[in-house]
C-alpha cells in the first residue's frame, strides 16, 4: 500500500470508531487526541482495526507511534509496504 | 463427541454489561455467546409486556446526558467503543428535576446553572463551599479502571455544612446507585454525582426496549449469539481455569474465556468456590416500585417534573429497612415528561422506595399479595404528599418486589445495586473467568456498558 491508500484506511478506520467527526479537515501533524479527543481506549481501537483488516500485530510499546496521521503514516508505511 | 463447539467468550447474561462486553468482542471476530436465563435480554434493565402495555424495568432515565457532538464523556465514549451513532440511541432530554425535603425543593435539569442557582438561592451560606466542591470533582475519567477509596460523605462535609443540603444532594445519589447503607466510596460518588447533575437525564421514546434493540441488533450483526431462556447451573473448574458451563438442561458449553455479569457471589456459587463467594458482603439495599398508568398525561395533572426525589425529614436514612417498605422517601418518575415533541400516550408515574427482600421473602403466596396491594396503595400516598394526587385518575396498576427482582435477574436480595464493595479490577479467582456489570464496578446503564466495555477491553480482547 502507498501512503494514500493508507491515509484514506486510517481515516476509514477513524470514521468507524468515531463517526460524527469531520475528517476532511483533519491535520496529519496534529495528534488525534488533540483534534478528536481519542483516549488510550479509542488508539487501543485502531490498533485492534489494523490487526483486524491487514494482519498486522502492533506491540504495545509501538503505540506511541499512532499519536498523529503523520507519525502513523510513517510507522505503518513498512508494515504495510507488500499489502 | 459429534462438532462441539468452542467460543472465544462466553458471557453469563445478556444484561447492559454482557450485551457491551459481546458487541465488543465480535467487533474483532470472537466467536462469542451470551447466554440470558431469562426470556427477554436486558437483566437489570428490561421490559415487559402486560393487558397489552409495555412497561420497563430499572430505567428511569438514562443518566450522562451528552448533546450531539459533545466528544468527551461516557456517552461519546460508550458510543464511540460500540460504534453507534448519537442519533442510534435517540436520547430525549428530561423536562426537569427536583429533589424535595420539608419546606426545601431544589430543582436540576441537564444546565447545571440551575441546581447552581437553586442552591445559591435556598442556600446562600453554602453556595461557595458547593462550588469549590463541584470543582474539585469536574476532572476525571469514568472509563478508568480503578477508583479512590474514602467516604463521600466526609468529602462533602468538608465542603457543605448544612446537613440539610449534603442530605439533600445525596438523595438522588443513593437511589440512583447506592450499593451501601449511609455512605458510598467516593469514587462511585464522584461519577454518580456527574452523571446525575452535571450531564442528566434522557430517555428514548420507546424507553429502553430502545436500547436493547440497538445493541442487540449490533451484537448479531457482527455474528454475536444470543441463547434466551438459558441458566447456567455451574462452572467447571480444572486446575485455577473455567472449562466449561453446564446448563441447567445438562447441555455442556465450553470457552476459552469466560466473562459472568451475574454477580460476584452468584457467579463464585457456579463455580462453587464458597470462601471465595463468602470474601464479598451480598448488597443489603433493595426496592419496590409501583406503576401507575394513568387516564391522561401528568402534566395535565400539573405534574411536569421528570423525575422527583422525595424525604420527608430533615435527616435522610439510606439502609435496608425494617419493615417491607419505606415510606419516608423515594423517587417518582413519569416517562412522560422528557421533551419528546409528541405526546407519549398514555400517562405513567412510577414511584420508587426502599424494600427490606427478607421480609418479602417471609410471606406466604396470599399475604404477599395482600402486602404487595397495601404496600402499593401506602407507597402512593406517601408520594402524593409531593406531587399532585393522581389516585383518581389511575386505570392501571403494577408492582415489583426484590423478590421480582431475583425471580427474573438472579441477583440475591433484589439487590440492583450489587454488592457494597466492587471488584473493580474484573478478576476472578480463575484465570480465565472475569466478572463485569453491577459487581465489577459502576451501576445505571451507562456504568453497566461502560463496565462489558472495559472488562472485554481489558482481559478479552488483548490476546
Amino acid at each position: 500500500m502507498t501512503k494514500p491508500e493508507i491515509r484514506t484506511a486510517i481515516i476509514d478506520i477513524l470514521s468507524d470508531i468515531a463517526p460524527d467527526e469531520d475528517y476532511a479537515q483533519l491535520k496529519d501533524d496534529v495528534s488525534f487526541r488533540e483534534q478528536l479527543s481519542m483516549d488510550s481506549m479509542d488508539m487501543l481501537d485502531i490498533v485492534l482495526e489494523l490487526r483486524k483488516r491487514f494482519k498486522i500485530q502492533i506491540p504495545e510499546e509501538d503505540y506511541p507511534h499512532l499519536v498523529s496521521m503523520e507519525s502513523t503514516l510513517d510507522y505503518l508505511e513498512p508494515l504495510l509496504a507488500d499489502k | 463427541m459429534g462438532e462441539e463447539k468452542i467460543y472465544d467468550t462466553v458471557i453469563i447474561g445478556a444484561g447492559m454489561s454482557g450485551l457491551a462486553a459481546g458487541i465488543r468482542l465480535a467487533q474483532y471476530d470472537k466467536r462469542v455467546c451470551i447466554l440470558e436465563r431469562h426470556t427477554v435480554p436486558g437483566g437489570l434493565n428490561s421490559f415487559y409486556r402486560q393487558k397489552g402495555r409495555n412497561f420497563d424495568v430499572g430505567l428511569h432515565a438514562m443518566t450522562n446526558y451528552a448533546a450531539k457532538g459533545t466528544r468527551s464523556g461516557p456517552l461519546s465514549r460508550l458510543l464511540r467503543h460500540l460504534r453507534l451513532s448519537w442519533d442510534e440511541l435517540g436520547l430525549i432530554p428530561q423536562l426537569g428535576s427536583g429533589i424535595a425535603f420539608p419546606g426545601v425543593t431544589l430543582e436540576f435539569s441537564n444546565q447545571f446553572e440551575l441546581l447552581e442557582s437553586q442552591i445559591a438561592e435556598k442556600f446562600p451560606a453554602q453556595i461557595d463551599g458547593f462550588r469549590k466542591m463541584v470543582a474539585s470533582l469536574v476532572d476525571y475519567d469514568q472509563l478508568g479502571l480503578g477508583t479512590s477509596g474514602g467516604s463521600a460523605q466526609e468529602f462533602v462535609r468538608s465542603f457543605l455544612s448544612d446537613p440539610l443540603l449534603v442530605n439533600m444532594l445525596f438523595c438522588p445519589i443513593f437511589f440512583y446507585g447506592g450499593a451501601r447503607e449511609s455512605d458510598m466510596e467516593f469514587g462511585q460518588f464522584r461519577i454518580m454525582f456527574r452523571s446525575i447533575f452535571l450531564e442528566g437525564f434522557a430517555r428514548p421514546y420507546e424507553g429502553v426496549r430502545h436500547i436493547l434493540t440497538r445493541l442487540l441488533k449490533k451484537f448479531k450483526t457482527l455474528g454475536g449469539e444470543l441463547r434466551l431462556h438459558t441458566s447456567v447451573k455451574q462452572i467447571v473448574t480444572q486446575s485455577g481455569s473455567a472449562s466449561k458451563l453446564i446448563l441447567e438442561d445438562g447441555t455442556e458449553i465450553r470457552a476459552k474465556q469466560f466473562l459472568s455479569s451475574a454477580g460476584w457471589r452468584e457467579t463464585m456459587r457456579l463455580c462453587g468456590l464458597e470462601e471465595s463467594e463468602k470474601a464479598v458482603a451480598p448488597g443489603r439495599l433493595a426496592f419496590v416500585e409501583t406503576i401507575s398508568v394513568l387516564d391522561r398525561d401528568p402534566k395535565r395533572l400539573g405534574h411536569r417534573k421528570t423525575i422527583l426525589f422525595f424525604n420527608d425529614s430533615e435527616s435522610m436514612t439510606y439502609k435496608k429497612p425494617d419493615s417491607l417498605i419505606d415510606l419516608r422517601s423515594g423517587v417518582i418518575c413519569s416517562p412522560n415528561n422528557f421533551d419528546y415533541g409528541k405526546p407519549l400516550g398514555e400517562g405513567q408515574i412510577r414511584i420508587t422506595a426502599l424494600a427490606n427482600f427478607d421480609r418479602w421473602a417471609q410471606l406466604d403466596p396470599e399475604h404477599y399479595h395482600l402486602e404487595k396491594l397495601r404496600c402499593y396503595d401506602r407507597l402512593i400516598g406517601s408520594a402524593v404528599r409531593f406531587v399532585p394526587d393522581f389516585r383518581g385518575n389511575i386505570i392501571e396498576t403494577d408492582m415489583f418486589t426484590p423478590l421480582t427482582v431475583t425471580r427474573y435477574t438472579g441477583k440475591d436480595a433484589g439487590a440492583i445495586y450489587g454488592a457494597p464493595e466492587k471488584k473493580y479490577d474484573g478478576l476472578t479467582p480463575l484465570r480465565n473467568l472475569y466478572v463485569c456489570g453491577t459487581d465489577q464496578g459502576m451501576v445505571g446503564i451507562v456504568g453497566a456498558i461502560v463496565s462489558g466495555i472495559t472488562i472485554a477491553n481489558r482481559y478479552l480482547l488483548a490476546k
